[in-house]
């Protein structure tokens, strides 16, 4: 049921507030209110809505994108806290046309089935590789497990990790 | 266009038997494989209309009882709410979410039979003001006496019996009589989008119809409950598919009454109105997997064959009936799981309770009565000292076996095959794993284990407990018995001067019905791939191809295509390929304007079925399917982990490997989420661990290396041999893992899910 979770009396929240911050590689000044997430100021402020959200509580890992290149979950961020930060998310994978490996890799490998965990997965992945490029199968599951899927059964999301994995130790 | 695939599809299939298919068979690139990818796909929280309110609903916190009153805060400022209660609900429309039966309102009236039954609905522009709204709204209640254990329960929702043979003969020919009782939990489908829809005023030139785009798996169900809700024809009510971030069967019923509500809303205030379930809310108020209590009666004779067969399967339905009259069917008929029987006897209830309606999960009530059938099994083999895998063989259906219903099993029978597999692939893995460990294989642990009753390795060193088990099941393509008839459902194939459109009312929720249809017509009509355009999921374009549920879409509905596309070829003449064929397809539309082939459901000749005497066909073909398990307990906590898994699944033609691979790898994971972890905790007839911190679904670290082989066993009437994919790989898991924990410790569990507070309670 739904609970009175923004009082509404406390002006404090109901402030507009100013925040300047870099999203997806492109300066963002925008004005909005104070109690907004990040998760809100992407989808609702940005319209980007490829971040997707299953809980706004940090327990479903949908809503997860780079900031300052540390996975965060954005239902759980302040969007306050943004502030002279850079974010990346699923819309920002892209270079021009041309697919990140790990999108290629999840189309090719059918581990994005109904596809709604797949920009939090394809974050936490890419916040994975960069950190370690020849991640092994169980350094790949532990660091994907704050992301939960329940169409894939998760394996085709690691062959799709493992072979992005060597397409971009390859140079490609 | 084929493309080649990174992972080695070819490899874990057993050789195809299609020859020189040119797409079917292929791992294509999947039809919205980009879109999912690059976050551009748009499901239905990503749309925002012009003017637009979000709604919420007002619910019980009571599990039965009178409404006194409902009454408003009058200390807050209501400036641009919107209100609807039952009594907005006006004729010819009716409060009844029209399902199988009509007994459920929309909204309640003066009573309430479940917790977070609707009561009202509120909607307003901003949703922070919402949500302060919808907590100053209070609901007074004369509570009334609440049944909330089915167990106990005396209302009987509905009532099936199959009968075949002569029962009795059969229990006094026995030499041992077997008699176990089993349980099953519920189970939420745990969709990762939750429900939602958007209702706007007005359809296409009818300004006082409706729309409503959505998350679901049934468009026409929508569409027949708004009109029965707003007393609308058909004309005037449009229903969209949005891009569907899972579905379950959870989004098969459910979307009804939420489209309802929303598009009450959206008539009251003239404006679009949003409804999206959060987590929480969705937890508590929609359908789960039916709780059920099984309990076997077998007579056996002495060299494990079964003479008599004797059931009695109770589910729990809820306050309302949704779709548990046809779970409860699919359920019994496969209660026997897939063992040939001279008599049967299957007695079938769906009780009701006090707590919100039960409804479709995949499977659809054969994950319950095949997890008991399953168990019983390893307990028969121990009551008469005959080797588990034997006792199976012995009973195993063959062509030619008659089912519980009487159906003859003509073709497309893999029982032996699938079980053969399983125990090589197990073998084979076994070995590597034990390789891996640097260990040398300890010999016949598998055989050993699998035998079942490993003496319980009892922990003093504090080793985990290890131990192995096996399932057999069987999973019926379609509609039950006359329900494709019924449905009478159409697709079509539509010329357009790039090639073709497919006009098809089945969804996409993530499982590639769009790819996998694509290949059939690509097939069929001997054109590329890529030239197979689909139209949007929009009943205002798309003909009714009944709902996407029951592993029916690519059996049932391919098929319809296929013979969509065979008429068009024919139709075209002679081309010899894309090319020739758009030279032609200009012509004709040249010609005709329009191109337009819709084929309706043709049943069989040779499938027979009485509704009422519950005998006959009761399904055109069956995938087959067998499990094994590898688990292992820590002897502290006693949790129990799976360590490997083996699923072996004849579905006749995978048309794209890979997808049908990711459909056996899915549901394999959430038959080991159910089996485990996947624990509905109710508290006053109420959900009380609703939330994804305490109801817990499987993560990358609990999911095992899952070995998975296609047995393709093509079936004569689904489209090049295909069948139903989706559920059956979900039937075996929670009877695989409690018999391997029962080799584990020597200890019976009879129920799901495995907690480690019931194993520790069967354990001390
Ligand atoms: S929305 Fe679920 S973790 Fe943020
Ligand atoms: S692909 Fe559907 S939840 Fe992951």
């Amino acid at each position: 049921m739904a609970t009175d979770l923004i009082p509404l009396g406390d002006p404090s929240l109901r402030q507009k507030v100013r925040l300047e911050l870099v999203v997806n590689e492109e300066r963002r000044d925008l004005v909005i209110d104070g109690y907004k997430s990040l998760l809100e100021l992407l989808r609702e402020e940005l319209q980007l809505t490829g971040t997707k959200h299953g809980c706004e509580l940090g327990e479903c890992g949908a809503c997860a994108v780079l900031l300052d290149g540390q996975l965060v979950l954005s239902c759980l961020v302040a969007a306050v806290e943004c502030d002279g930060r850079s974010v990346q998310t699923v819309e920002g994978m892209q270079n021009g046309p041309t697919l990140h490996p790990l999108q290629s890799c999840f189309a090719d490998a059918g581990a994005a089935q109904c596809g709604y965990c797949t920009p939090g997965f394809l974050l936490a992945a890419k916040e994975l590789l960069e950190r370690k490029p020849d991640a092994t199968r169980a350094e790949i599951a532990e660091a994907l497990s704050g992301q939960l899927c329940r169409c894939t059964g998760y394996l085709q999301i690691f062959e799709a990790v493992e072979a992005a994995a060597a397409q971009l130790r390859g140079g490609r | 266009m084929p493309k080649k695939s990174g992972r080695d599809g070819g490899a874990r299939r057993a050789k195809s038997r299609s020859g020189e298919l040119r797409t079917v068979g292929h791992n294509v690139a999947r039809a919205e494989g980009v879109e999912k990818v690059t976050g551009a796909a748009r499901y239905i929280d990503d749309l925002v209309f012009d003017d637009m309110l979000y709604g919420a609903t007002l619910r019980s916190t009571v599990p039965a009882g009178r409404i006194v009153a409902v009454e408003k805060d009058p200390q807050f400022d209501w400036t641009g709410f919107v209100f609807v209660d039952h009594r907005d609900i006006t004729a010819p429309g009716r409060n009844a979410v029209a399902m199988i039966t009509e007994d459920q309102p929309f909204l309640a009236v003066d009573r309430v039979r479940h917790q977070a039954e609707p009561i009202w609905l509120v909607a307003h522009a901003d949703r922070a003001r919402l949500a302060a709204g919808l907590a100053r709204i209070t609901v007074r209640y004369e509570k009334e006496k609440a049944q909330l254990d089915f167990e106990t329960a005396t209302e009987v929702l509905k009532e099936i019996a199959i009968k075949r043979g002569d029962l009795d003969a059969a229990f006094a020919r026995a030499d041992v009589v077997v008699e176990g009782t089993y349980r099953t939990g519920a189970q939420e489908q745990l969709y990762i989008e939750t429900n939602g829809v958007i209702a706007q005023p007005g359809a296409g030139d009818h300004a006082d119809g409706i729309t409503v785009h959505g998350s679901m798996q049934c468009p026409y169900y929508v569409v027949r409950a708004l009109r029965v809700l707003l007393g609308l024809p058909e004309a005037k009510v449009r229903v969209v598919q949005t891009t569907t971030g899972g579905g379950f069967g959870g989004k098969e019923e459910y979307p009804s009454v939420l489209a309802g509500h929303a598009a009450l809303l959206a008539r009251k205030a003239g404006k679009p109105v949003k409804m999206v379930y959060e987590r929480h809310e969705d937890l508590i108020a929609t359908t789960k997997r039916h709780p059920s209590i099984i309990t076997h009666r077998t007579a056996m004779k002495k060299d494990g064959t079964i003479l008599g067969i004797d059931i009695d399967l109770r589910l729990d339905g809820g306050a309302y009936v949704t779709l548990s009259p046809v779970v409860l069917s699919r359920a019994a008929i496969h209660a026997t799981g897939p063992y040939r029987a001279d008599a049967v006897r299957i007695r079938g209830r769906v009780m009701m309770t006090h707590t919100p309606p039960n409804g479709a999960f995949r499977g659809f009530g054969a994950p319950q009565s095949q997890f008991a059938a399953e168990v019983h099994m390893d307990r028969i083999a121990a009551e008469l000292g005959i080797e588990p895998i034997a006792l199976r063989r012995k009973n195993l259906f063959n062509t030619g076996d008659v089912t519980a219903t009487g159906q003859k099993l003509h073709d497309s029978v893999a029982a032996h095959e699938v079980l053969d597999r399983a125990l090589a692939r197990h073998a084979i893995a076994t070995k590597a794993a034990a390789k891996a460990r640097g260990k040398t294989a300890a010999k016949g642990a598998v055989k050993g284990a699998v035998k079942g009753a490993t003496k319980n390795g009892a922990a003093a060193n504090g080793a985990p407990l290890r131990g192995t088990g096996l399932a057999l099941f069987f999973h019926g393509s379609g509609f039950t018995g006359g329900g494709e008839v019924k449905l009478a459902s159409k697709a079509g194939i539509a010329l357009t001067k790039d090639g073709v459109q497919l006009l098809v009312g089945s969804t996409e929720i993530g499982q590639g019905t769009r790819t996998m249809h694509a290949q059939i017509v690509a097939e069929s009509l001997g054109i590329p791939y890529d030239m197979i355009d689909t139209a949007d999921p929009d009943t205002a374009r798309v003909p009714d191809s009944g709902p996407t549920v029951a592993s029916r879409t690519c059996m049932v509905v391919g098929r319809i295509l296929q013979r969509a596309a065979e008429k068009l070829r024919a139709q075209l003449g002679d081309y010899d390929d894309g090319k020739s064929f758009k030279k032609r397809a200009r012509k004709l539309l040249e010609a005709r304007g329009t191109v337009e082939v819709i084929e309706e459901y043709e049943r069989p000749g040779d499938i027979v079925w009485n509704d009422t005497t519950y005998e006959g066909d009761a399904y055109g073909a069956y995938a087959w399917g067998a499990n094994i398990a590898d688990i292992e307990i820590d002897p502290i906590s006693y949790q129990a982990r799976c360590t490997h898994f083996t699923a072996v699944i004849d579905i006749g033609k995978a048309i794209h490997p890979i997808l049908a691979e990711g459909q056996i790898e899915g549901g394999t994971l959430q038959g080991i989420g159910w089996a485990l972890y996947e624990d509905v905790v109710m508290r006053d007839g109420k959900m009380h661990n609703a939330s994804l911190t305490n109801y817990i679904i499987p993560t990358t670290l609990d999911t095992p290396p899952i070995t998975v082989e296609i047995v393709e066993h093509p079936y004569k009437n689904g489209p090049f041999g295909a069948k139903g994919v989706g559920e059956c790989p979900i039937d075996g898991p929670a009877a695989a893992i409690v018999n391997a924990i029962r080799a584990a410790t020597g200890k019976r569990l009879d129920a799901v899910p495995a907690t480690p507070e019931r194993i520790m309670k069967a354990l001390v």
